[in-house]
């Protein structure tokens, strides 16, 4: 890339890909953040609450309760999230990408 | 011959039928691209079902209920990390790896690195874990057909040396473990060999529905009549301690001999008469001294013919003789019903008897009861602080009486000594994670901390093994682009998450239902639960339970022989294309290929038969938590370092993931072979050294035992500090090899990429 000043969106540029992979990563890490806080925060609850995760809720301990069962649908909510959202963000790189170059083409014709 | 027709049906039509379609779908597609187009032809559902499939294994579906009825609330780990491992491998691998267009991670080191020897590197892993993996589905294997033939009298069907043989070389009924590992073993590797069981999407499609209903109906009758997933749950907590025995004192217990019975009806009756028989006896006679306790007193209930006799009431007393008493009565068959039994009060006095140690009232009752129950009588709960001793022939009879009468919850049976209590099993840090620091002498509070590390390991093992496993990122190519793709992984973690909720509750009901398990070791242990358990339902509804067990069974075979099949498969293309074609004999032409293919999986698959034989004494679940955890220390560095990292070099990754690896193989196998060696009794020094060291060092064999916790750090430690004094070897290429892992596939640039790519060379 001549001009790294220019807005122009070249997709071989280094700022094309460093900003790729910023907005991916930054949406996967905050899905994994959500996810690994309960996943790792569970044993840290029954380590240092073990009374509270011991409390019966239908039948379940609260902690069998939420490992056993709520943990899935918990599961799915991330990654319908992460999902929804980076299809989001595919498609708005791909428009990004696209509008640029149709700019440019039109720019070629003239 | 004593067989299930059911059960053996039920199994047989399941063997065929794989066998069945594993040709079948070898003849429709004859090479791996056929593999991946057909995938590309179906829907979302049915991809994400054949996903689904291919992930079940022996483990999900038999080893996790076994695991959840021996540990306890730590198993839960396992279903749930299975399943979250998904989510990392969705969140971090999948979709870069999809748009590298590489298939196997053998495939993405060569092609990320622009590296032949690095391939060769990668895929030894292959067979480290896939080696890891196959033990458990062979142990799935004669588990289950040591159950289907466990009553069966093949003396004289069969050649000796196929049967089993007590330690005196008598032989006995049913089949020895290994005799399944070797059957099931051949069969899928004759059909491997021959070509069959290509696993197509329909196919595993189909699999992973059968396993859904092979593991959800039975699971849902069970709970119908036994009472559902909480009640089961909550009945661990109707008595504290260990079963009946702990709740037992001596205070102001009525003890009434009812004498003999013969009959269903006959127990019945007796139980209602004593019951009335107590109601009559007046108040004066409940505070018997123990002198006049030892002298009957005949009652006069005798309604339906029956001798019923006050033995005694005890107010305070000396248990020893009590019991002696029982036991000796209890001998002659007679039974006694023990009413008003408080629950046992921690503080208790000593009794200080003139010439004699000091012993507490709690050990004198223990041996007392010990006492009685080497005599031949057994205890049982008759409800709330009341209990019966029986003689142990007569429990069941007693059992049934008493659920009719419903003076018991209906389900719950005494669980044996050698099952961990309640409390432990039901709690978090119980008997899966304290192991070591319990045999350390640790004090139950000063476990926990060994406990909670061992927990976080564990999970840092599954969660990333998930990504690292050798057959599963394949299946993210069978999708028509990467819409579909991420469309079809929130099926497939809606699919897997529902199954693994049905599991655990098998666990949970074999403990309360089907204790005995806690008795048998290795293929009779807690592992055949998910088979066994539906047979119980037979004492109710004649014939449903035995349908319902060969519904399991049928499930159990499709787990162990797809998973096992697949991993033969893979195992055996690396062998025969990676190992043999590129390293060994890289001239060599496509019918020698094929040649060492069929020679291949003969070769691993009598590899993988004679590991299977050596590890019935290990949990299936547990050998595959060791796969993932190999896996995580591996190949999970490598993909996601590879991946957002573009300052890795090829040297940081194999360095990296070679340490990591290889480390934790090591420390994993060393852990297996001193716990085989413990449970086969095997002697040595330098296993007693082994063992010396452990009870020592609680801290190194948790760390041995679940490596992933520091693993992983190390391996990627490694790659990046290698990665930056080998900064020079970065490929050239690597902005667009970054920008096909990243960039949306519609903008085409993985066409770019390989034109590019081949015009270099």
């Amino acid at each position: 890339m001549k001009n790294p000043s220019s807005e122009k969106v070249d997709i071989h540029s280094e700022s094309f890909l460093h900003t790729l992979m910023r907005r991916q990563l930054k949406l996967s890490t905050a899905c994994a953040v959500t996810f690994m806080a309960v996943l790792l925060g569970l044993p840290l609850a029954n380590y240092f609450l073990p009374e509270l995760m011991a409390k019966r809720v239908l039948g379940f301990t609260l902690t069998w309760f939420i490992l056993g069962i709520a943990f899935f649908p918990f599961v799915w909510i991330i990654s319908y999230v992460f999902i929804k959202r980076s299809i989001a963000l595919e498609e708005a790189e791909v428009e990004e990408v696209s509008r640029e170059g149709a700019k440019e083409a039109k720019v070629g014709h003239e | 011959m004593n067989i299930d027709p059911w059960i053996l049906s039920f199994s047989a039509v399941t063997v065929i039928a794989t066998i069945f379609m594993g040709f079948w779908s070898a003849r429709r597609s004859k090479t791996a691209s056929d593999f991946f187009v057909a995938g590309r032809s179906v829907s979302v559902g049915w991809n994400a079902s054949a996903i689904s499939g291919e992930y079940l294994s022996a483990a999900s579906f038999m080893g996790v209920a076994g695991m959840v009825m021996s540990s306890g609330y730590d198993a839960l780990w396992y279903p749930v990390c299975y399943a979250c491992g998904y989510l990392f491998l969705l969140l971090f691998i999948a979709g870069p790896l999809r748009r590298f267009g590489a298939y196997t991670i053998p495939d993405f080191a060569e092609g990320r690195y622009d590296s032949p020897v690095f391939r060769k590197i990668a895929v030894i892993f292959v067979m480290f874990i896939g080696f890891f993996y196959t033990m458990p589905q062979m142990k799935g294997a004669g588990t289950t057909f040591a159950y289907i033939f466990q009553s069966a009298d093949l003396r004289g069907w069969l050649p000796d040396f196929m049967l089993a043989h007590d330690k005196a070389g008598v032989a006995l009924i049913g089949l020895p473990y290994w005799v399944g590992v070797a059957l099931v073993g051949a069969v899928i590797t004759l059909n491997v060999a021959l070509g069959g069981m290509k696993g197509i999407t329909l196919v595993q499609a189909f699999q992973y529905w059968a396993k859904m209903f092979a593991i959800s109906v039975p699971i849902f009758v069970l709970m119908s009549v036994y009472g559902h997933y909480g009640k089961q749950l909550n009945a661990t907590s109707a008595s504290q301690g260990n079963g009946a025995r702990s709740t037992f004192n001596v205070q102001n217990a009525t003890l009434v001999s009812i004498g003999n019975a013969v009959t269903n009806t006959f127990y019945v009756e007796k139980l209602k008469s004593a019951k009335s028989f107590k109601s009559q006896v007046p108040a004066q006679m409940q505070t018997l001294d123990l002198a006049k306790k030892l002298s009957f007193k005949h009652g006069a209930m005798n309604s339906i013919g029956l001798e019923i006799r006050e033995v005694g009431a005890m107010s305070t007393g000396n248990p020893e003789s009590v019991f002696a008493m029982l036991s000796h009565l209890a001998g002659l068959g007679e039974v006694f019903w023990v009413d008003s039994w408080t629950n046992f009060p921690v503080k208790l006095p000593q009794t200080q008897i003139p010439g004699q140690i000091a012993v507490s009232r709690r050990d004198a009752v223990k041996a007392a009861l010990d006492a009685l129950e080497t005599s031949g009588a057994c205890i049982l709960e008759a409800g709330e602080n009341r209990h019966l001793v029986v003689h142990v022939s007569e429990k069941n009879n007693y059992e049934a009486a008493m659920r009719s009468l419903g003076w018991i919850d209906g389900f719950r049976k005494p669980l044996p000594e050698k099952a961990p209590a309640d409390q432990k099993w039901i709690s978090p840090f119980g008997p899966l994670t304290t192991k070591a620091a319990a045999k350390a002498g640790l004090k139950a509070e000063e476990q926990k901390p060994f406990s909670l590390l061992y927990t976080y390991s564990l999970i840092i093992a599954l969660v990333c093994g998930t990504a690292g496993l050798p057959h599963i990122l394949v299946r993210f190519y069978t999708n028509p682009d990467g819409v579909a793709a991420k469309r079809t992984t929130m099926w497939v973690m809606i699919l897997i998450g529902i199954f693994y909720v049905f599991p655990p509750v098998f666990g949970v009901m074999g403990r309360n239902l089907l204790p005995e398990l806690y008795l048998g070791a290795g293929s009779k242990g807690s592992d055949k639960v998910v088979l066994e358990l539906p047979r119980i339902l037979n004492e109710r509804v004649p014939m449903l339970g035995s349908i319902l067990s060969g519904i399991t069974c049928a499930g159990a075979f499709a787990a162990f022989m797809s998973t096992f099949s697949g991993l033969l498969v893979s195992m055996t293309g690396a062998l025969a294309h990676d190992v043999y074609g590129r390293i060994l004999r890289p001239k060599s032409t496509p019918e020698q290929r094929m040649r060492m293919f069929k020679f291949g999986a003969v070769l691993i698959g009598a590899v993988a038969i004679l590991l299977g034989m050596q590890v019935e004494q290990l949990e299936i679940n547990f050998m595959v938590g060791q796969a993932f955890a190999i896996a995580a220390a591996s190949y999970f560095p490598l993909l996601f370092m590879s991946v957002w990292w573009r300052g890795m070099t090829q040297k940081g990754a194999a360095i990296g993931m070679l340490t990591g690896g290889l480390l934790a193989l090591g420390c994993i196998t060393l852990t297996s072979i001193s716990d085989l060696a413990l449970k086969k009794e095997w002697k040595g020094p330098l296993l007693d050294a082994t063992e010396q060291f452990w009870i020592h060092h609680p801290a190194i064999r948790i760390l041995c035992e679940q490596p992933a916790i520091w693993a992983v750090p190390l391996a990627i430690g490694l790659m990046i500090v290698v990665s930056k004094l080998t900064r020079k070897d970065i490929p050239s290429d690597i902005r667009m090899k970054m920008l096909v892992l990243h960039a949306p596939e519609k903008l085409g640039l993985k066409q770019e990429y390989i034109q590019e790519h081949h015009a270099g060379h």
